[in-house]
């Protein structure tokens, strides 16, 4: 009875963030973004400085009436935005956020295998989206989508790689509790390799060509909408949470801080998270659109290439302190 | 030197971090009104007392928004003996904002300083023929009208102010020759 209280617990708590982050990100890119282009963002709704943009969003999308075209493929178009949300929130559920077994929705011995294998499945969503939607801009979405993951992917599961065989383990946990600081400055190619590799995966801009909407309208989510577009959406932002984190937890140390951090090590995971969303939104204001093939080249000709000398480099390191 | 590989890339992330630290210099307009110079072309008021129902602001208006009626009335002669004078009234004068493209040719050549740009631009309707204000509301508009801004500190005089400067002058002097003589 116990047992079965503490998992309601933890998935409630699990799902509750997974509902609640992604808002609060959006609702900083929101007002960020308007920042960064000397506007003011959202003013009116709630009141106080548009904080409930995004809750009025949400009723407008419940609003809206649910199409689905003639020609798609009705299942597989009405099942694509639950294939591309329901991964984040398993890969959330394996996010440690603080040093005591309380503080991780569940504890997965392989972290590493499960997380990156489960983010994957999330591309997939898209990919069903722009093959069932029967549109030409959205199969084009898709394609650009399939060829973002082929291109992405490997230097992401290189560069976890890469602190898995520091840490001896690929359990995510079990790589906090092996981290050092000074794995910081060994590991920081490998942390800016994972972190571009998961922003394209992601398809946030600069990488967003599969949804390029001055090009191909809003590629494999342009025939969504109502709630499935609104659930596209909230895959992106809990993608960037999941991503965020999991940069936390594999390159920045987690919870582990410069001091307090003896219980207060959650408060550290969701400070260097946020920092790194804070970055996600940075980037995107900044940067204008990859074309396709300066995309797929920056992945081959750089990332993949820094992610290998990551990895010899992790190998060295280790031989020599062993 | 070449520029660091990415020093432009970072040049760009300090671009709009620098903006975002900046105050925003949004005007939340219906909160907050706007502050307007005066000769706005917001709205014309009419200065009516001024208007002699010269019809030149009627004839010049490009789209024809201005109506005007009058009619003549006679004064009686101002010295015995001498002729009956006749003076147009004003019965009617009204702008169809509906049509007026705000050039502000009727406020250029109204010789009599009669019309008047005021910066209030709030009048919108939802029934087109509300558009046109009649001449009791072109009159209140002028109690709206700004104070015309100061001029440069080197500039001209006006002309009107030095006109008036040198009939008092030469009023003064006619006045003072005379004592001169007497004492």
């Amino acid at each position: 009875m116990n047992d079965a209280l503490d998992v309601t617990l933890r998935l409630l708590i699990v799902f509750v963030v997974f509902l609640t982050f992604p808002l609060i990100i959006g609702q900083t890119e929101h007002k960020v973004m308007a920042h960064m282009q000397g506007r003011l963002g959202p003013m009116y709704a709630g009141g106080f400085h548009g904080w409930a943009q995004l809750v009025a969003d949400g009723v407008k999308f419940a609003q809206k009436e649910d199409v689905v075209p003639a020609g798609a493929d009705r299942r597989i178009f009405q099942l694509a935005p639950a294939v591309a949300l329901l991964p984040y929130l398993l890969v959330l559920l394996a996010i440690p956020i603080g040093p005591s077994e309380g503080a991780v929705g569940e504890v997965i011995d392989a972290g590493i295998f499960f997380v990156l294998a489960v983010m994957g499945v999330g591309v997939l969503g898209s990919l069903m989206a722009g093959w069932a939607s029967a549109n030409k801009f959205s199969l084009l979405g898709g394609l650009r989508t399939a060829a973002q993951l082929l291109a992405y992917e490997l230097p992401m599961l290189l560069t976890a790689a890469s602190v898995a065989m520091a840490a001896g383990t690929v359990s995510l946990p079990g790589i906090l509790d092996a981290f050092e600081w000074w794995w910081l400055p060994w590991q920081i190619v490998g942390a800016i390799v994972f972190f571009v590799a998961g922003l394209a995966e992601l398809q946030r801009p600069p990488f967003d060509m599969p949804v390029a909407d001055s090009e191909i309208i809003f590629g494999a989510y342009t025939e969504y909408t109502g709630l499935r577009f609104a659930l596209f959406l909230l895959a992106e932002y809990a993608g960037i949470v999941v991503l965020c984190g999991l940069t936390t937890v594999l390159f920045l140390g987690g919870w582990h801080g410069p001091w307090g951090a003896d219980g207060l090590g959650w408060v550290w995971t969701l400070l260097k998270t946020a920092v790194l969303a804070f970055i996600v939104i940075w980037l995107r204001v900044t940067y204008p659109r990859l074309r396709e093939d300066q995309l797929q080249k920056l992945s081959w000709t750089l990332l993949v290439p820094l992610s290998l000398a990551q990895i010899a480099l992790t190998g060295v390191v280790k031989v020599v302190i062993q | 030197m070449a520029p660091l590989p990415g020093s432009g890339l970072a040049k760009g992330l300090a671009v709009t971090l620098r903006t975002m630290t900046k105050k925003s210099v949004t005007a939340q307009y219906p909160d907050t009104q706007p502050d307007l110079p005066p000769r706005t072309r917001g709205v014309i008021g009419l200065f009516e007392e001024n208007c002699t129902v010269c019809m030149l602001c009627a004839r010049e208006c490009p789209d024809w928004c201005i109506y005007i009626d009058s009619h003549k009335e006679t004064v009686p002669a101002a010295a015995p003996g001498g002729r009956e004078r006749s003076r147009n009234v004003l019965d009617r004068f009204a702008i169809d904002f509906a049509l007026c493209m705000y050039c502000g040719i009727c406020i250029e050549v109204c010789p009599f300083d009669a019309l008047f740009w005021s910066p209030e631009f709030e009048y919108a309707e939802t029934d087109i023929r509300e558009l046109t204000h009649e001449r009791d509301k072109l009159r209140e508009w002028m109690w709206t009208v700004p104070a015309p801004p100061a001029l440069d500190p080197a500039a001209e005089e006006p002309k009107e102010i030095a006109a008036a400067r040198k009939t008092a002058e030469k009023l003064a002097a006619a006045r003072a020759e005379p004592q001169e003589g007497e004492s």
